[in-house]
């Protein structure tokens, strides 16, 4: 143990910002985290243990107990309780014989839950090991468990043909596409990487700049922030070292098109990685990608090390004076990593706290440096925008949202997937195309937008200024409960806060309470009230976008639909709110008075 | 540089970039909070000093301000957030005021008094949380905790500059803990620092309860208020 946790502290020279790697390797070779590792590391790192539990227990996927040979993680989503999960859970328990969150007998599994992973035109899916399972139903549970079981490794299984982990073949294994429309700009075969990157060296980085800002490029991730203008401030901040982090940490319910990015092209989204870090002056890029994405890491090395055989990262790219190069840095399951500040505080390996800002990370980011934090989906429209110029991609969408957007769309449809729109077209459009019988509402952009109601916003634009669009689209038909969905997302929000503020780590709480009364049907007008108002008080005082956020579903859907909320509340009787239980509140009285008072004087 | 902002429509001079909690002190305005110290690094963590700033709601000790920025902090509705926020942490803990040793020196104590706290909107939570006695000079009592970070990033083991106190888990099932080697390592006067520090009873040194008779303490002597007001680091 000791020369192996050696070995791995000199691979990252004791550099204790690598902590998440290293804390990923001792999982990898052990099954989990003990207490010796930690010990181990903590000498190793001049970190007290409890320091480096602290990073340890804020990441969903590191363990520190045996958790069986197996480890299980069923996808609960939203879109997965429409999809059949809970005969998907059923089996998986009886073809274990555990139940969700502990380790079977044999110690062969164990059995997790874990939010969105990225494959909602799929479900239900699961990730065992380091593969993912799709489509599944309990018949396909039985057969993969019996494979495990019989001693077959997870990826035997899933890669029945074994292919080549750094061929896209082998990421076709496990996981669709499902690339529906196309547009202008994403998905291109045969792009010509290295006469864009010559045309790009050519220029001067404020031409690059230029480029970039005229062209209307605002960020994808969601927030919308001007891409050439974070670029420039970057550019211009003081550092002695600038770095470029694409967010591949895609952790939003119901968004997947940066994992097909990433899956079809790859080089699109380098290319823009490396045309950024030549505008800003840096030598060293990131790609933060979530552990749900981990089958992709070694293809995704395989497309660095080609990049790097055609000279286009590395020292002295195309024979100028330009260096520069891209690490993949693995998350470990946070939501909250999505945050460019808690994505940067991952990164030096510690937990995913957002920062106070200011400062912002284009003037202190990554190791306190000029940091320019971009999406998956911006860089590969950078690639496509220093290609064919700025009036092309201004000539789609619309004056504030120029160019195209992918949306991930799931739910209730025929035909979830990846669908290439043109900014500005209307969300009946939309549902049209894909094939939405019957439609009720759609989540827009995920538990962090909004609930649209199809009846009144069908004919409201996606673009920035109207519908704005982080990507994740989220279909319900006329059968679907909205406060079940509800009461989905709001459990999402109170396991993904940090905590590290008051507002979301408290009020999450709170209005999970409220809607657990509404569905139980003891709520009334007065709950409603409070919801409005202490979804106010998170909107307003969090610290990060995830407690302002957490609220909008609720709040949302009690705007559009209010009806659904005034059928299920209901009228206090006497003095008491419905949401006090007098039964209950006596049981307590009932109990004491059992165990407490003597038999003599009863 | 000097710039001009408005602080509840009067005007103010301040330096640029100063935190903006510190210049309405400054000024003669108190804006109540449980996590920033002034003169060490903001915390952000408890937004009880939550204000609007042009606008927004923003917490004060995250602000630096700039000239012309517009300050509401006794507007009604940003009033009640602060109030609300306080409200909160009651409920998310265990606080009994009457049985606690903290009782007169507690900053949440203290503060709730200055938002006319009288019984909190939110219900009670009644939490289990284990506490720990197994340091010898401070036990660590987890009903208390409101997570403002101040231990965890101020009180460092002097040697080697290791966190002493530190954060398991994340959001409803975070706790503070306390590495007991280091804990015992510390003198005298850094457990006293570490648990006059912490804003509310959870970090207490063990001896001490009642070495200051009550309505002779702290904020009894002075309110949480005045002592802002006067520059007090806490």
């Amino acid at each position: 143990m000791h020369q192996q946790i050696q070995s791995i502290l000199s691979l990252y020279h004791c550099d204790k910002t690598r902590l998440i790697d290293m804390l990923w390797d001792v999982q990898k070779l052990h099954g989990y985290i003990g207490d010796e590792a930690v010990g181990l590391l903590s000498d190793g790192l001049n970190m007290s243990p409890l320091d480096i539990r602290e990073t340890i227990s804020f990441y969903h996927f590191f363990i520190t107990r045996p958790s069986g040979r197996h480890q299980v993680y069923l996808c609960d989503s939203v879109i997965a309780r429409m999809n059949g999960y809970e005969d998907v859970r059923a089996a998986l328990e009886q073809e274990v014989g555990c139940a969700f969150g502990e380790v079977n007998d044999t110690n062969i599994f164990g059995l997790f839950d874990t939010n969105c992973i990225g494959l909602s035109d799929q479900e239900p899916a699961m990730m065992v090991d380091d593969v993912v399972f799709t489509n599944l139903t309990a018949a396909k549970v039985k057969d993969i468990i019996g494979q495990l079981k019989q001693g077959k490794t997870a990826g035997e299984v899933a890669n029945s043909a074994g292919k080549d982990r750094r061929d896209v073949a082998y990421v076709n294994s496990l996981v669709s596409d499902n690339i529906r429309e196309r547009g202008e700009v994403f998905f291109k075969p045969g792009l010509d990487y290295k006469a864009i990157l010559r045309g790009c060296l050519n220029k001067i980085p404020s031409e690059i700049i230029e480029i970039v800002s005229s062209s209307n490029l605002r960020g994808r991730g969601g927030a919308g922030f001007p891409t050439g203008l974070k670029w420039r401030l970057c550019g211009e901040a003081e550092g002695t070292e600038k770095y470029i982090i694409c967010n591949a940490d895609e952790g939003e319910p119901g968004t997947f098109k940066d994992r097909v990015l990433l899956t079809r092209s790859p080089k699109d989204v380098l290319l823009g990685m490396v045309i950024a870090a030549y505008a800003i002056g840096s030598r060293v890029g990131i790609i933060y990608l979530r552990t749900e994405y981990r089958y992709l890491k070694d293809y995704l090395e395989q497309q660095l090390q080609e990049f790097r055989e055609d000279g286009l990262l590395g020292n002295k790219i195309l024979d100028t004076e330009f260096d520069f190069d891209i690490r993949i840095q693995m998350g470990a399951g946070a939501y909250i990593c999505g945050d460019e500040t808690a994505l940067i505080e991952s990164c030096e390996g510690k937990r995913g706290t957002p920062r106070v800002k200011p400062p912002y990370p284009i003037q202190k980011g990554y190791l306190g440096q000029p940091t320019c934090v971009n999406n998956v989906e911006t860089f590969a429209s950078v690639c496509r925008i220093l290609e064919k110029g700025s009036d092309w991609f201004k000539g789609m969408g619309t004056d504030e949202s120029t160019g195209t957007r992918l949306l991930s769309v799931s739910g209730d449809c025929e035909r979830p997937g990846i669908f290439e729109i043109e900014w500005g077209v209307t969300l009946n459009h939309v549902l049209e195309m894909v094939g939405a019988k019957d439609p009720m509402a759609v989540q827009i952009s995920g538990p962090s937008g909004e609930c649209v109601s199809v009846a009144k916003d069908g004919e409201r634009q996606i673009c920035y200024s109207d519908l704005s669009c982080n990507g994740s689209f989220m279909i319900f038909d006329k059968s679907r409960n909205l406060v079940d969905m509800i009461k989905s997302f709001m459990t999402f929000f109170v396991h993904e806060s940090c905590g590290i503020c008051v507002p979301c780590r408290a009020g999450g709480v709170d209005l999970l309470h409220k809607v657990e009364l509404l569905l139980a049907g003891r709520a009334c007008q007065k709950d409603l009230d409070d919801i409005v108002s202490w979804g106010a008080l998170m909107r307003a005082t969090s610290r990060c976008g995830l407690g302002t956020t957490a609220p909008r579903p609720l709040l949302t859907t009690m705007e559009k639909f209010p009806e659904l909320y005034q059928q299920i509340i209901v009228q206090s009787k006497g003095p008491l709110l419905p949401s006090f239980d007098l039964e209950e509140a006596l049981q307590g009285h009932e109990k004491a008075y059992k165990t407490l008072v003597p038999e003599e004087v009863k | 540089m000097s710039v001009r902002i408005t602080i509840d429509g009067k005007v103010v001079e301040a330096q640029e970039g100063e935190a903006l909690i510190d210049v309405a002190a400054d000024n003669g305005v108190y804006i109540p909070s449980l996590c920033y110290v002034r003169g060490k690094p903001c915390l952000g963590t408890c937004r009880v000093c939550s204000v609007r700033v042009n606008d927004s709601v923003m917490a004060s000790c995250t602000v630096p301000v700039t000239d012309g920025m517009e300050v509401k902090v006794n507007e009604p509705e940003v009033t009640d957030m602060r109030k609300a926020l306080v409200e909160l942490l009651f409920v998310e803990g265990n606080h009994n005021c009457p049985s606690c040793e903290k009782s007169g020196r507690c900053e949440l104590q203290a503060v709730g008094y200055e938002v006319d706290m009288m019984v909190s909107r939110f219900p009670y939570r009644f939490p289990v949380r284990k506490r720990d006695h197994v340091s010898k000079h401070i036990f660590l009592e987890r009903d208390r905790c409101i997570f403002c970070q101040r231990c965890v990033e101020f009180i460092r083991d002097k040697e080697s500059g290791q966190k002493i106190f530190s954060i398991d888990d994340r959001g409803t099932k975070a706790s503070i803990e306390i590495d007991v080697e280091l804990a015992d390592k510390m003198p005298p006067e850094q457990v006293r620092e570490a648990s006059d520090l912490c804003p509310v009873g959870c970090i207490i040194e063990k001896g001490r309860g009642y070495d200051e008779p009550i309505g002779q303490r702290k904020f009894e002597i002075q309110s949480v208020r005045e002592r802002a007001l006067m520059g007090d680091e806490k």
